[in-house]
């Protein structure tokens, strides 16, 4: 029987999940992490189904990780490479996407420079559209995969499988305004529970945090940090530096980079994470990045579970997780 | 062979606004002129009638902020279709920016402009850009344009950001009696952003344009106005800001006017929420206080004349991500039930912080639609005074009972860039008659 039910048919913002579909995605994330950890780590899961990956905008990690993700599914995936595309030739974003959409496509996994390109991608196209970043907007699959790792840590650190991140303290670091990052970030972590704080250069906070489901915004970094459990650390782009108005980087990593000596200050047994690519010796130095309390390479492999949830959620809802992901004996 | 009788119309049973006073009347016109105005009129044999009964009757209105995109933009709108839209929207007149491609910067662009003018639905008033090819380096030659019948100058869709430049055009304008009316935009300011810098902006992860961007260069401009002894017309006010530093200017005595648009009255950025680059405009939608504060404006005549700032854009070119589609959208359509709504009926209110103040009346809105932009455009002819024997019969009839949906496919602007589709407004222009041509009848426009 197919499922008459309003399915969901998108992610372009984590508002689009709300809670109950985060803790969702992330319960059948762990389903997946089980998968990852097969000797044949493949499931039948979108046998049929394919995924356009469409990228506008230069990335190596989240385009690799989706399109892994997609072929664990056993999913077929296209990677459209936009340069050698038509809208070289000035074809409209529109006609492009719907030109894809044409070829009959289930899912796009779309990444754009321009904010709520993919919301309008979303109105323009039938098959799903996954949000992989657009502008400044949002970057959905990120804070998902940030709040699995983070879950991940504070279950082991505890001892006990917590459901949320309820109380959890984290400080978001960095270039705030022009984050994507950020943005789902606050509204997925804080949906969890956790209770968060944006610090940065004031012409790196947004200018309005109305709205915004978070603690405080401030530049005082080393008080946030002496109360914290988890430090995400963004990525400073070196060409919003004199946007800013921000004189060099190095005056930006004495005020705000995690230093080894400001890291001192961070509340025992902190974590440290951060979306990649690393500036190291800009916002964060490598002694910080790579010591034991970075969950930056789970980060990263909690990608491809992550994606592949999300995945699964949007192609394959009228399928039985448990029957088409089998019990890895098959 | 036989002469053609002048058209005879007889518009029934109308209430009939002028500049301040309401009567009950029916109007009887001949050719391009009214021939007779009185409470209940015998209707001549072979006259049409127009019924009015239950509507208002008032001068045509005179918009002093319109893109008709030709040359150059045929795509968006041309002078036919423009006009068409106008005459729907109940206007006699409209004035046409200078911004197309190539802008109007000549006699040479005047002429050619004025050249495809002659089957318009309504006046075509031509207006020049400040500065050649409103690259804001050099003024235009004033003086040959002037004499060659334009009377007013702007750059719109840019500011002229040169400060000693601007200090000529005014001195210049000045000496020739003509208008110069700004668009206030400082660029280092605007920083390239797409709407209002504030919360919304924060929440979409938009570039946003701060308040200061019209404020700064409002505050220049009042400063040079005042040094000259110049003046000046402010086009599209939208931040709280800015009028009140020309409230206070005005206290003070300069000689300035300013206008607002009924976007500007009615929306607020929330709107862009969806990314929908219909929302798109500049200066861009703001905050309810800016709402409201446009509103006080038109309430305590800081702002003389709503003006609708219509700007076609065609489908394509909205249809693109918000950064680069470009900002503008149509209103001649609505604009006149759009005020009517906020500001007269103030149902449909999307922003209703006001309620407590005096709503405005029918004739305040002949005053912002007709009586004040008239003069500020210099365009004062018998019909935009009063409606009697002997004046040129320029006249709309609305029906404020009429609640109407505005649907894309009907608009007759060759654009669908309006921020109201789908939205239901109250109040419908009916009937519009220009130079005594029925150019509207029943909301349908005769050509």
């Amino acid at each position: 029987m197919i499922d008459e039910m309003q399915e969901p048919r998108n992610l372009v913002s984590i508002e689009d999940l709300g809670r109950d579909g985060i803790l969702e995605v992330l319960r059948e994330s762990e389903t997946f992490v089980e998968v990852a950890s097969r000797r044949m780590p493949k499931v039948p899961a979108l046998r049929g189904k394919t995924v356009a990956t469409v990228f506008f905008e230069k990335s190596t990690r989240t385009r690799l990780s989706f399109e892994m993700a997609a072929k664990r599914l056993s999913a077929d995936t296209l990677t459209v490479d936009i340069s050698a595309s038509s809208m070289s030739k000035g074809e409209s974003l529109r006609d492009t996407l719907e030109t894809i959409d044409a070829l009959g496509v289930d899912a796009i996994v779309m990444r754009h420079h321009s904010s709520g390109a993919a919301v309008q991608a979303a109105r323009w196209v039938k098959a799903c559209v996954i949000n992989a970043g657009d502008g400044q907007h949002e970057h959905p699959t990120q804070a998902l995969l940030d709040a699995f790792t983070l879950r991940e840590a504070i279950r082991s650190a505890r001892g006990t499988d917590v459901e949320d991140l309820d109380g959890c303290r984290v400080a978001i670091v960095g270039d705030i305004r022009h984050s994507r990052v950020a943005r789902s970030n606050v509204l997925a972590l804080s949906a969890l529970g956790a209770r968060v704080t944006l610090v940065g250069p004031s012409e790196l906070l947004p200018v309005s945090v109305e709205g915004w489901p978070i603690e405080a915004a401030t530049e005082e970094l080393d008080a946030v940090l002496a109360s914290t459990d988890a430090c995400y650390v963004l990525r400073i782009q070196h060409e919003r530096m004199a946007d800013a108005g921000l004189s060099d980087l190095r005056e930006y990593r004495r005020s705000f980079g995690l230093t080894v000596e400001r890291a001192r200050g961070l509340a025992p047994g902190a974590w440290i994470m951060h979306p990649g690519p690393l500036n190291r010796g800009v916002e964060i130095d490598s002694q910080v990045a790579d010591g034991p309390n970075s969950l930056i390479r789970a980060q990263v492999r909690n990608g491809v579970p992550v994606r592949m949830a999300v995945l699964f959620r949007l192609l394959g809802r009228s399928r039985d997780i448990e029957e088409v992901i089998g019990d890895g004996r098959g | 062979m036989a002469v053609a009788e002048p058209r005879a119309i007889v518009i029934k049973g109308a209430t009939l606004v002028e500049d301040g006073t309401e009567r009950r009347a029916d109007v009887h016109t001949v050719g391009g002129s009214i021939v007779e105005v009185s409470r209940e009129l015998e209707v001549p044999s072979g006259a049409q009638i127009l019924d009015a009964s239950d509507c208002y009757l008032m001068p045509a209105f005179v918009d002093l902020h319109t893109h008709l995109r030709e040359p150059g933009g045929e795509r968006a709108e041309t002078v036919t279709t423009g006009s068409r839209a106008a005459a729907l929207g109940g206007y006699r007149c409209v004035v046409a920016m200078p911004n197309t491609v190539p802008a109007i910067d000549s006699v040479a662009m005047v002429e050619f402009l004025r050249s495809l003018c002659g089957d318009a639905l309504c006046d075509v008033e031509i207006s020049a850009a400040i500065t050649v090819g409103r690259l804001g380096e050099s003024l235009v030659p004033f003086r040959e344009l002037a004499a060659s019948g334009v009377r007013i100058f702007t750059d719109d869709g840019r500011g002229v950001q040169d400060d000693a430049l601007m200090a000529e055009a005014l001195a210049i304008a000045r000496e020739l009696g003509v208008v110069v009316a700004q668009h206030c935009e400082d660029e280092s300011h605007a920083r390239g952003g797409h709407m209002h810098e504030g919360r919304w902006s924060s929440l979409l992860g938009i570039p946003g344009q701060p308040s200061s961007t019209e404020e700064v260069m409002v505050a220049r401009d009042l400063r040079l106005v005042r040094e000259l002894d110049a003046s000046m017309h402010f086009l599209h006010l939208s931040t709280e800001g800015a009028i009140e530093l020309v409230r206070r200017a005005k206290a003070e005595g300069l000689r300035i006017t300013a206008e607002a648009t009924p976007h500007h009255l009615s929306l607020t950025h929330a709107e862009v929420a969806t990314y929908d680059a219909r929302f798109k405009v500049n200066p861009p939608l703001r905050t309810e206080r800016d709402v409201l504060a446009v509103r006080d404006g038109i309430g305590d005549h800081t702002i003389d004349a709503i003006a609708t700032d219509h700007a076609p854009h065609s489908p394509e070119t909205k249809d693109e991500p918000f950064d680069c589609a470009p900002p503008g959208m149509i209103g001649l359509e609505t604009a006149f039930s759009v005020a009517y709504g906020e500001l007269v009926a103030r149902d449909n209110l999307r922003v209703a912080g006001d309620l407590a103040s005096r709503p405005l009346t029918i004739a305040d809105l002949v005053r912002l639609f007709v009586t004040h932009p008239a003069r500020i455009a210099r365009v004062s002819g018998p019909s935009t005074q009063l409606i009697g024997a002997g004046n040129a019969a320029d006249l709309v009839v609305f029906d404020p009972s009429e609640r109407w949906t505005v649907h894309l496919e009907d608009t007759a602007s060759r654009s669908q860039n309006t921020p109201y589709a789908n939205l239901n407004l109250t109040g419908r222009v009916r009937h519009t008659l220009y130079r005594g041509e029925p150019v509207v009848i029943d909301a349908t426009a005769q050509r």
